[in-house]
């Protein structure tokens, strides 16, 4: 009885690691079918994979173990982010439900089914409990390459037919022929003239030689700020910086003194006018 | 431990994934909820494998990953020409077959 029970078990460590790792790879699948946003749904299934890697490992599939890290989690996951990245990441599931009552009958749907199976499994007899160390006595990649490469030869070239057409057929898919000609620079600078749209570059953002960067609207020789010289990017995100009037009086400050070091008395008409406007502007 | 315990995870992760696959609308959830069904399996592969003492539930675990690769491929690539021509990933737009 005792021996019985000893081949039908495993190790304590193992046990302990099925446990933890098993409520990890749950939570995890959970997760993937809860989350609203797809990124964060394919981080838990990129967990839930290698949780199971590790199960593969503690299996005995050593190769398997490592495949499944390698293709699964570090290929075809990075696949599903790049097209989570294409189709939008900040596009979240909408809640409204177009079928009424149809989130609850699939949960029902799912819960009668784990049900099935699960009192499935207990039901059958599953006496049999061999270990796969005998077969993995001579390694466990030559034992899959012998029985590969005789009794499933077939299968594996059969693979090696689906792999190539999935791949030309996935080319096919994605690539889109050009329907009509690309427009020449010259067409598109006379679409332009003939729209009246502004013609000459745009001016360059900054406020005198102080602020050039190029957040701040670059001035008007009246002193108002010109919303045309900062990027349309910065402009659409409101991160235009205010021309603030400490950082004009500041200017003159600076450049008041340096007059007085260079012992200039009369201050260039321009200069003043524009100042003395600006404050009017603003107030 | 019993390891028919494998078995059971295994069961368990495919009800999720089977549920997701009924209850999302997004197209890369509901097939990121299949590629976790097929690794349910694959697990249930992998312990029979080692019930039964023999590398056959292995290597069909192996077919079963390259297969899962070359649908990946094919399915995302649908997806994403479904994207191009509707602007959405939602698979209650896509009710028609043509683009």
């Amino acid at each position: 009885m005792t021996e019985q029970l000893a081949a039908y078990s495993t190790s304590t460590g193992e046990a302990v690691q099925f446990w933890v790792l098993g409520t990890i790879a749950v939570i995890g699948a959970l997760c993937t079918v809860f989350m609203r946003r797809a990124v964060h749904s394919a981080l838990c299934l990129a967990g839930t994979m290698i949780v199971l890697a590790v199960f593969y490992l503690a299996n005995g599939a050593y190769f398997l173990g490592i495949v499944q890290i390698v293709v699964y989690t570090g290929a075809i996951m990075m696949l599903f982010l790049f097209v989570v990245m294409l189709v939008g990441v900040t596009a979240a599931d909408s809640l409204k439900e177009t079928i009424k009552g149809q989130r609850w009958l699939a949960l029902l749907c799912g819960l009668g089914f784990g049900t099935l199976l699960i009192t499935g499994i207990g039901h059958a007899s599953l006496g049999e409990f061999n270990g796969i160390g005998q077969a993995n006595a001579n390694g466990n990649v030559e034992g899959i390459a012998s029985l590969i490469f005789t009794r499933y030869v077939f299968a594996f070239e059969i693979t090696g037919i689906l792999l190539i057409t999935a791949a030309v057929g996935a080319m096919v898919l994605t690539h889109r022929e050009r329907t009509e000609r690309a427009r020449t620079q010259r067409e598109l600078a006379e679409q332009r003239v003939r729209e009246g749209k502004y013609l000459p570059p745009l001016p360059a953002p900054g406020v005198y030689a102080r602020h050039n960067a190029v957040d701040i609207a670059g001035l008007l020789p009246d002193g108002t700020p010109s919303e045309l010289t900062v990027s349309k990017t910065l402009r659409e995100r409101g991160q235009i910086r205010d021309v603030s009037q400490e950082a004009l009086n500041d200017l003159r400050a600076l450049e008041q003194r340096a007059e007085e070091r260079l012992e200039r008395t009369a201050v260039e008409p321009t200069f003043k006018s524009a100042y003395e406007r600006s404050e009017e502007a603003s107030k | 431990m019993n390891p028919v315990n494998y078995l059971y995870l295994a069961a368990l992760l495919f009800t999720i994934g089977a549920t997701g696959v009924l209850i999302r609308r997004n197209a890369i959830v509901v097939f990121m909820c299949i590629e976790l069904m097929l690794n349910a399996c694959n697990l249930a592969f992998v312990a029979f494998s080692r019930m039964h003492g023999n590398l056959d539930g292995q290597i069909i675990a192996f077919f079963t990953m390259v297969v899962a690769a070359a649908e990946v491929v094919v399915g995302l690539a649908i997806i994403v020409s479904l994207f191009r021509s509707r602007h959405s990933a939602s698979v209650d737009d896509a009710s028609l077959m043509k683009l």
